[in-house]
């Protein structure tokens, strides 16, 4: 049983005079086997806290907590934190030329396990996750990331994630780019560690399409970088009915009331 | 941007976006080259780059006094340390020589030709001073011979060693294939020398050659070399150049096509440390029609007195209409004040061609690929390898000799080894 504890969490990117707030003020609590949707419109700063949670170095926190099981976990540096057990699937996954995929998984599985893990089984474990998304076996010979089509970079995040076993994932956007049929393969690769394992998921999204297949335990909306309103799986469905419209106005109003009061 | 010159083919690539100040500024071309960047392939003489008219012919002489003494500030030697290479420059005559250790599969022949001999005067000329004195010196050349057709079952291996001493090695090799033939020839430099050696590869029609010419000298070696290569008709010689060693290296790799449809592939990996100084100079000289040329070289500096030059002339003359050339160098900078300089320069002569391009990038380590990596669990000084490894791993596999592939490999990952402070650079908050 894991739990990763948000409080007041405030993060700015830029140095200087140009920093900019982006995070202002999060909460939020995940324990192992929830799964929490997160939805906000374009630039809301969804991926500046997924981002800070994995501890990218272009995010300074200037204040609050995080904590896994009680640990500091923004003392740690990057690799700490997925050793630690946290993974985040990138909007955006990054190549790295001349390293291939099947090396690069080993080198993380032995780095998170903290040994390298058995040839055999390896071997056949990551044939059997491949499969199971759908991925041609070629891709292990292929660079990390090089070339992939956006279904193919996300379906390699959704392999890693099998793989490495964290507590806690966060899936940025892992739904966007997607056609139908990777969506539902992708989906059911989350599905799968879900009920096989004791996950608890973040799920980034900006639409409601892919909580048909994953069908999130609580629903948050993120509106310029915090959280104004939470609820159960229907209050998906009234996003997708009105937007983030209300919302936005609500937000855009006690800003400006903010900014009055100082 | 200084320190940078990308084609928009680069964006996205191995280098964070404005870094690397420290590498050192020549990466643009120099003045007056008129050098274009990226043609559009297919584009012909309607829509296809502008020539850029006749440049300079380059100096070529047999004697080396027609070169005159090198000062430094001359165009060849502007990069070259004068200090460090004068113990070539002004090296006497000798007898020294590298030990030799040949591997001569069935059917290669390795035999010397005096000085005089027709096969000497139909090599191409030297290009400087140095390489003038070189062949002058060598007093004849030792020749490697592949007959038409072969196609020997391993490569070709020399193991030039070098045993100490102040006195200038002087050498000329040549190697002939024969047409048709297909061959990789291993040039295994190592050992303590001060060593000039010319190498001349003549591939005949339709040849098929590798030369791998590793340079893994011992500290305090100093090598100077100029490599020529003629490209039979519709033959393909791929030169692989690997400069790990010695204090200073200087090599000047030429390029000229016999007849149409040859292809001439220029690789080469180098990873200058601590006090290094390599320079790769390369000359691809388009004067036949449908000839294509391609040149990849990349450079890894560590310590702050670290120096690499790469300097790429390709000319496409007027004659050589189909012609297809690229040309990509790019430098990793692992610490402050390491300094990469990198000169591409295309001088085009004739719209009508299939494609022309080059490009140039030096930097540091992309702070996005390290975030990937540890991101997976993966600790800092492991991911940097893994990058460095990535970087050098699509030369280093053209090789296509296992043995040394692993060699090297594991040689850079030693130098790695030694950076200081590698698991201190941050990559947490
Ligand atoms: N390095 C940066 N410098 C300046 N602004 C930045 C930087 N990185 C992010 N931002 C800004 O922070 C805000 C939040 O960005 P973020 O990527 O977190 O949004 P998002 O909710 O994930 O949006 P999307 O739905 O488009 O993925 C945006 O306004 C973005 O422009
Ligand atoms: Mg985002």
């Amino acid at each position: 049983m894991s739990v990763l504890e948000i409080r007041d969490l405030h993060v700015s990117v830029g140095e200087g005079d140009d920093a900019k707030e982006i995070l202002r003020g999060v909460d939020l609590t995940i324990r192992s086997g929830e799964t929490h949707a997160i939805m906000g419109p374009n630039g809301s700063g969804k991926s500046t806290l997924a981002y800070s949670i994995a501890g990218h170095p272009k995010y300074t926190v200037t204040k609050g907590s995080v904590t896994l099981d009680g640990e500091d976990v923004l003392a740690m540096s990057v690799d700490e934190r997925a050793r630690a057990g946290l993974f985040l699937a990138m909007q955006y996954p990054v190549e790295v030329p001349g390293v291939s995929v099947s090396n690069f998984l080993r080198t993380a599985a032995t780095a998170v396990k903290g040994e390298a893990p058995k040839l055999r089984t390896w071997v056949k474990d990551v044939k059997t996750e491949m499969a199971g998304l759908e991925m041609d076996p070629a891709f292990a010979e292929r660079n990390v990331n090089e070339g992939f089509s956006g279904g193919e970079k996300k379906r390699h995040e959704i392999l890693q994630m099998r793989l490495l076993k964290p507590k806690i994932a966060v899936l940025d956007e892992t739904d966007s780019g997607l056609d139908v049929d990777a969506l539902r393969i992708v989906s059911e690769g989350v599905n799968r560690t879900r009920s096989d394992s004791d996950l608890g998921v973040l799920l980034i999204t900006h639409y409601t399409r892919i909580l048909r297949y994953i069908k999130p335990d609580f629903v948050h909306v993120f509106i310029a970088g915090r959280f104004v309103e939470e609820g159960g799986p229907e209050l998906a469905d009234k996003l997708e009915s009105e937007g983030y419209a209300a919302y936005v106005k609500d937000s855009a109003e006690v800003a400006a009331a903010e900014a009055a009061a100082l | 941007m200084p320190e940078s010159s990308e084609t928009t083919t680069l964006a996205g690539e191995l280098f964070a976006p404005g870094v690397g100040a420290q590498a050192g500024p020549p990466t643009t071309p120099a003045a007056g080259t008129g050098s274009a960047g990226e043609a559009a392939p297919g584009a012909h003489s309607s829509g296809g780059p502008t020539p850029t008219g006749s440049p300079a012919e380059r100096f070529t002489a047999t004697d080396p006094e027609a070169f005159g003494d090198p000062t430094g500030r001359e165009e060849d030697w502007r990069f070259t340390p004068m200090r460090r290479i004068r113990p070539l420059l002004q090296g006497a005559p000798s007898d020294a020589a590298l030990e030799w250790d040949a591997d001569l599969p069935d059917g290669v022949e390795l035999t010397r030709v005096e000085a005089g001999d027709p096969l000497l005067k139909g090599l191409p000329e030297p290009a400087d001073r140095l390489a003038a004195l070189t062949r002058q010196r060598s007093g004849g050349a030792a020749v490697v011979r592949v007959p038409a057709e072969a196609q020997p079952d391993r490569p070709v291996t020399l193991r030039l060693t070098g045993t100490g001493g102040d006195d200038v090695v002087w050498g000329q090799l040549v190697v002939e294939v024969g047409a048709f033939a297909q061959v990789t020839v291993v040039l295994d430099h190592s050992g303590s020398a001060r060593y000039s050696g010319g190498v001349s590869v003549l591939a005949g029609d339709g040849a098929h050659v590798r030369l791998v010419s590793v340079q893994d000298w011992a500290p305090g070696s100093v090598h100077g070399g100029q490599y020529d290569t003629v490209v039979g008709r519709d033959a393909t010689v791929e030169q692989v150049v690997v400069t790990l060693g010695g204090d200073l290296v200087r090599l000047v790799s030429n390029v000229t096509y016999a007849g149409p449809g040859g292809t001439a592939e220029l690789l080469g990996v180098y990873f200058a440390d601590e006090t290094q100084h390599q320079e790769h100079r390369l000359w691809v000289d388009h004067s036949v029609p449908h000839c294509r040329s391609n040149v990849l070289y990349k450079g890894a500096l560590q310590g702050e007195q670290a120096h690499t030059v790469w300097v790429g002339d390709v000319r496409i003359r007027p004659a050589a209409v189909g012609t297809e050339t690229y040309e990509l160098n790019r430098n990793l900078v692992l610490t402050d004040g390491a300094r990469a300089d990198s000169v591409p320069n295309l001088e085009i002569e004739t719209g009508e061609i299939v494609g022309a391009g080059h490009a140039s990038a030096t930097g540091r380590f992309d702070d996005e690929q390290l975030f990937y990596l540890c991101s997976r669990g993966i600790d800092a000084e492991t991911a940097r390898r893994l990058v460095v490894r990535g970087f050098f791993a699509d030369v280093v596999q053209r090789i296509g000799v296992p043995e040394l592939q692993e060699r090297l490999m594991t040689s850079v990952e030693a130098r790695l080894g030694a950076l200081p402070g590698l698991a201190d650079q941050p990559v947490e908050v």
